[in-house]
């Protein structure tokens, strides 16, 4: 996906440029996904792929549901199935997977390549193909477990949150194509107002805990969901309870930089001191005399 | 000066082997260095972009690995640790002063190239085993996240470590003169080896 100008940058991966800011009042937007109406039909996976110009390939079933299996560099989004037993009751979960659009991004603090990843100051997280040098860095980042790199072309690839749609005012494929209208998309703060009501309904029909899945430990995020559950997300296919960025990914791409590079400075810095002032380590001439003594007999 | 004037230090197929690793060595650190930090990224465009850097840098860790082993074996026995090393270390400040004339007579070694000879074999060890962990094209699904996370830490850290190593090794021959020829031609002057590797010195000439 190539950049798109009416959008503002807010983060650029690997990059220390600053980004623009002359325009301050960018809406920050969000999908929001009530797992609660969702039917599992799948229309917003084949408009994903329609939209998208892209074509799973037909795989193999697992005997459940899930198809695929898991997300693949094409299939940015699938449905997962979870059937949950409690008692005697049996629900059936289903769970729209794809990027989260994490407001901190652990694709993007991961991708060593400049501009491979970019966040938009409406929060749309996006891999800039041409950009990407297939390292998969950005799939060690993401606690969602989200990135699939391409066997093809060796490039990274994930939900868009059809950023080409946004930047033109439209809703994203899917929450256009979704029937029961699971999906809604439009200004983050108007989705929390519509989860709330959500919410109220879910509690007044007997589901206590419902919530919504907005989680801190990334800053919140731009995809939400509507979760009859919230207590448990884990529930929901081993959607994440707390996600955090792993502090490893933490270490490797924080500290870790400044302190290295100041320490082969420094060794680069010692090095040329102790030669400017101890000067060289030369061998005397009397060095050259014993030795030339000790080789004693085969003296030339 | 004559060929007989000389000390013979290492043999042709030595140095072929240690020009190898050093060459793998540098292409290594350099094509590293671009992905590691974002302001050393430019260090791609040395390597045909980004992602050739991705895809060639683990094939040099390979050459580096292989080559590396073949110097381990042919040197180790000499780099094993003895009591005039411990010696040598505890003056290491007359040493880098250039005063090593009350110091304990050193075999073809002394204790800095030893713990370069060891730190390196350590490191490249680590760095070859977490460089195919994070090596996706081709072992992408032999391993979890987590172990990927690790490796990613572990890669970087080793690479720092062998990289500092590495300007050790490198500025000791600058600075201590008639070093390099050792490696570039493949012998050293009775002056530097009556200097700085005296006992292996009098066994090269047969006179203990
Ligand atoms: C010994 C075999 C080695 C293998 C198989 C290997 C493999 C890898 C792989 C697969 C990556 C990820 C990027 C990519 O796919 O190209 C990587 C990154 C890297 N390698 Fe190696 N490597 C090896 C040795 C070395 C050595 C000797 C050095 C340095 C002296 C080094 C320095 C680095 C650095 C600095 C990075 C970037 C780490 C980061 O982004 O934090 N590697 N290596
Ligand atoms: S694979 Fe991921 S981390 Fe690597 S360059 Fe592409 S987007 Fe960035
Ligand atoms: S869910 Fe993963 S891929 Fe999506 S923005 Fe968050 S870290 Fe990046």
């Amino acid at each position: 996906m190539a950049t798109l100008q009416s959008l503002d940058i807010r983060r650029r991966s690997a990059s220390n440029e600053a980004p623009p800011q002359i325009r301050q009042n960018a809406m920050e937007v969000a999908k929001l996904i009530d797992v609660s109406k969702c039917i599992g039909c799948k229309a917003c996976q084949a408009a994903c792929l329609e939209w998208n110009d892209l074509k799973q390939e037909i795989g193999y079933t697992d005997g459940t549901y899930n198809n695929p299996t898991d997300l693949t560099p094409a299939s940015w989004t699938v449905m997962r199935f979870t059937e949950y037993e409690h008692g005697d009751d049996l629900e059936w979960l289903i769970r729209k997977d794809g990027c989260m659009h994490c407001d901190d991004p652990g694709c993007l603090k991961a991708c060593p390549a400049p501009g491979a990843i970019v966040q938009y100051t409406n929060g749309i997280v996006d891999f800039v193909s041409e950009n990407c040098i297939g390292c998969g860095y950005c799939v060690k980042g993401c606690p969602f477990n989200i990135p699939r790199i391409s066997k093809v072309d060796r490039k990274a690839y994930k939900c868009t949150l059809c950023v080409d749609r946004v930047a033109v005012g439209q809703a994203p494929a899917c929450a256009k194509a979704c029937p029961t209208q699971a999906i809604y998309f439009g200004s983050k703060q108007d989705m929390i107002v519509h989860a709330e009501h959500r919410i109220t309904d879910l509690k007044s029909r007997g589901f206590k805990n419902a919530g919504l899945y907005n989680p801190p430990g990334v800053g919140g995020t731009h995809v939400m969901y509507v979760l009859h559950h919230a207590d448990r997300p884990s529930l929901y296919a081993g959607l994440p309870d707390d996600p955090k960025i792993s502090p490893m990914v933490g270490l490797w791409k924080g500290v870790m930089k400044p302190i290295s590079l100041a320490a082969i400075a420094f060794a680069g810095v010692f090095g040329f001191l102790h030669y400017i002032t101890k000067g060289p380590n030369e061998v005397s001439e009397a060095d050259q005399r014993k030795g030339d003594e000790l080789a004693g007999g085969k003296k030339s | 000066m004559s060929e007989n004037n000389v000390v013979s230090r290492y043999t042709t197929a030595a140095r072929i082997n240690h020009w190898i690793t050093a060459v793998s060595l540098i292409l290594l650190a350099l094509s590293g260095m671009a992905l590691f930090h974002p302001s050393l990224f430019f260090l791609t465009n040395l390597f045909g972009g980004g992602q050739m850097t991705r895809a060639v840098h683990p094939w040099i860790g390979v050459v580096l690995f292989f080559s590396f082993l073949g110097l381990f074996f042919r040197f180790f026995t000499l780099n094993l640790w003895n009591r005039d090393d411990t010696v040598w270390m505890k003056n290491l400040g007359a040493v880098i002063n250039d005063r090593e004339e009350g110091l304990p007579e050193l075999g073809k070694y002394n204790a800095g190239q030893k713990l370069v000879f060891w730190g390196q074999s350590i490191l490249i060890l680590l760095l070859f085993g977490s460089g195919l962990v994070l090596w996706d094209v081709y072992f992408e699904d032999y391993t979890n996240i987590d172990q990927k996370r690790l490796s990613a830490v572990v890669h970087a850290l080793c690479a720092i470590g062998a990289i500092l190593i590495w300007i050790v090794h490198v500025y000791a021959a600058i600075w201590v003169k008639g070093t390099l020829r050792a490696m570039t031609r493949g012998s050293v002057t009775r002056g530097w080896s009556w200097k700085h590797h005296r006992k292996w010195f009098r066994q090269e000439v047969g006179k203990p």
